[in-house]
């Protein structure tokens, strides 16, 4: 800092500071804070009987198990892609590579919609595969598989780029030095490459799941709303939120709010410890 | 890291001798060909072949099938709607978010930890949880919509409700592209500006805001894009009026029900085609912003 610090043109006056930051906490509490308080507060407002009568039904429950068998299948497809595209992005250069990247970076940019728009263009009834899909017997869209297809879709990036960004500032030359010892490849990744990317890997994956339990446009479009079979949590939210049963839609969306304010807490804890072992060039 | 990338290029290039057997004792990293293969074929099956399908999909269609569709008086209004709604919440973005860096970066004050941790808070609530509780918490009965109300504003059911819910969830991407950049900035360059006699305001706009605008840029890019395709947060409280409150992504659901896949499709094409388009122009605009001092990304 040196010796400026007392100087008018490098300080704001007091009442301007004081005034910024009420100004900021003022505005994030009140429109990010109170809808989480919201949540809360009506999923409690019957009572809670009501809270647990809401999450234990029939529907609910099979909508929290679909969206766990959901995830249960993103998440790890997604953690062996990310790790798989950061070995290959950042171990090695090649033509084409920035190409690859913004491919990767895409289905953030594309809508949730379009996502799931662009399924039933391949699986539904006109679609490219209904031949394949009508010999075999298989469903895709309006089914559970649809609603795979379309979460690993939108959640695509998050691991890979999560691992792509920190692998390329990372320093390889404790690899470096495991294959002069002899070590091989997978010995190398194992004992070597995994340990050191551990944290990133775990940010990338809490997102990823975040995600992958709360996407809501895509998998609207390819579930065709079945109770029961194919409503994921956010789903049912939106049922019954449509059949005015607000209390019951807003018992389930808390659990996804508490499942986001882990996941928040999860990653601040992450970045804390991030922040120390972040690879030194 | 210039060293290693050169280490790589030569792995890459001597990959073909390494895999054929050759000792690796010079600092080769192994599988290339496998890695790349995988990436290559997973990104294709998720993500190349679905968007090829919606491409020739509108290529099958007649020309002028694809123009009535994607110009109809509805789907105009649609597009008007989103693309004038998101480069709003966009701006109030850029302006909000880049203040709330400002204070959490420069100033200390009690909760701030916590209030930061919050910022990231519409990333990790799904986006019909969002949807509910903002359709909640402004319709004419709620916390915020009766005393709003009261002073004669409607906000919930119109389409100052679809901005409220995209500047909720486009906020964290200006402040988390500008927080970094702010903590990176060099304060000699504000030193410099101070004893050469520049005032307070001098040093921010000339020197601060000089620094942060390609940061602040790329927030704004994020935000705005991400507020094109939002959905899930947005129909709870948009009414969903045809004409006045329908979003182009809820138009293409409804094209959907109706089974109107090439409607759909073509409306998604226009949308991505169109925000490519805006999405180049803020590049170049970026790109026009002035020198980019120190190489910033």
């Amino acid at each position: 800092m040196g010796g400026y610090d007392d100087t008018p043109a490098l300080n704001d006056p007091s009442w301007l500071r004081r005034s910024l930051i009420g100004l900021v906490v003022l505005f994030l509490l009140v429109f990010l804070g109170l809808p989480l308080v919201l949540v809360f507060r009506q999923a409690l407002a019957g009572g809670w009987d009501t809270f647990v009568a809401a999450l234990t039904s029939e529907d609910a429950r099979a909508a929290i198990r679909l969206t766990l068998i959901v995830a249960a299948i993103a998440v790890p497809l997604n953690v062996v892609f990310g790790v798989v595209a950061g070995w290959a992005l950042s171990r090695f250069t090649f033509r084409g590579k920035s190409l690859l990247v913004t491919l990767i970076d895409l289905p953030f940019s594309v809508s949730p919609v379009v996502a799931g728009l662009l399924l039933v263009l391949l699986f539904g009834t006109q679609g490219w595969f209904a031949p394949l899909l009508a010999t075999t017997g298989w469903k895709v869209v309006f089914a559970v598989p649809g609603i795979v297809l379309a979460t690993l879709f939108v959640t695509f990036p998050f691991v890979a780029r999560e691992l792509i960004a920190f692998m390329q500032e990372q320093n390889t030359d404790p690899e470096l030095a495991a294959f002069t010892l002899g070590a091989g490849g997978w010995a190398t990744f194992w004992h070597v490459t995994l340990p050191s990317i551990r944290w990133s890997l775990l940010y990338g994956v809490l997102l990823c799941n975040a995600r992958a339990m709360g996407e809501f446009g895509a998998v609207s479009v390819v579930s065709g709303h079945i109770r029961g079979l194919t409503n994921t949590m956010p789903l049912h939210v939106e049922v019954l939120y449509n059949e005015y049963d607000f209390t019951a839609a807003f018992a389930v969306s808390s659990l996804l709010a508490l499942l986001g304010l882990v996941t928040l807490l999860a990653k601040t804890g992450i970045e804390h410890v991030q922040d120390r072992r972040r690879p030194r060039n | 890291m210039p060293e290693t990338d050169t280490l790589n290029s030569i792995a890459a290039t001597d990959l073909a001798a390494a895999s054929a057997g050759a000792p690796r004792a010079h600092r080769v990293h192994p599988g290339f060909r496998l890695t790349l293969g995988l990436t290559i074929t997973w990104l294709s099956l998720i993500v190349v072949l679905p968007i090829a399908a919606a491409l020739v999909k509108v290529a099958g269609l007649s020309w002028e099938d694809v123009w009535r569709i994607a110009s109809s008086e509805r789907a105009l209004a649609a597009y008007k709607l989103s693309f004038g709604l998101s480069l709003g919440a966009a701006l109030i973005n850029l302006v909000f978010g880049t203040l709330t860096a400002w204070v959490m970066v420069r100033y200390r004050f009690p909760g701030r930890r916590i209030l930061d941790a919050m910022i990231d808070l519409p990333f990790a609530l799904p986006t019909a949880v969002a949807g509910i509780a903002l359709a909640t918490l402004y319709a004419p009965s709620g916390w915020l919509g009766a005393p709003l109300a009261a002073l004669g504003l409607d906000v919930a059911f119109k389409p100052v409700g679809i901005l409220v819910a995209l500047v909720f969830v486009g906020l964290p991407f200006v402040v988390r592209t500008v927080q970094p950049a702010l903590q990176d900035l060099d304060p000699a360059l504000e030193e410099a500006a101070a004893t050469l006699g520049a005032s307070r305001a001098q040093v921010v706009r000339w020197v601060v805001i000089r620094q942060l605008l390609p940061a602040a840029l790329t927030g704004f890019t994020l935000s705005f894009s991400r507020a094109i395709g939002e959905y899930g947060s947005v129909i709870f409280i948009a009414g969903n009026i045809p004409m006045v409150s329908e979003i182009a992504p809820l138009l293409i659901v409804v094209h959907l029900e109706q089974y109107d896949y090439a409607g759909a499709t073509v409306l998604a094409v226009a949308m991505l085609v169109i925000s490519f388009v805006m999405l180049l122009l803020i590049n170049l605009a970026q790109r026009w912003s002035g020198h980019r001092p120190g190489g910033a990304h």
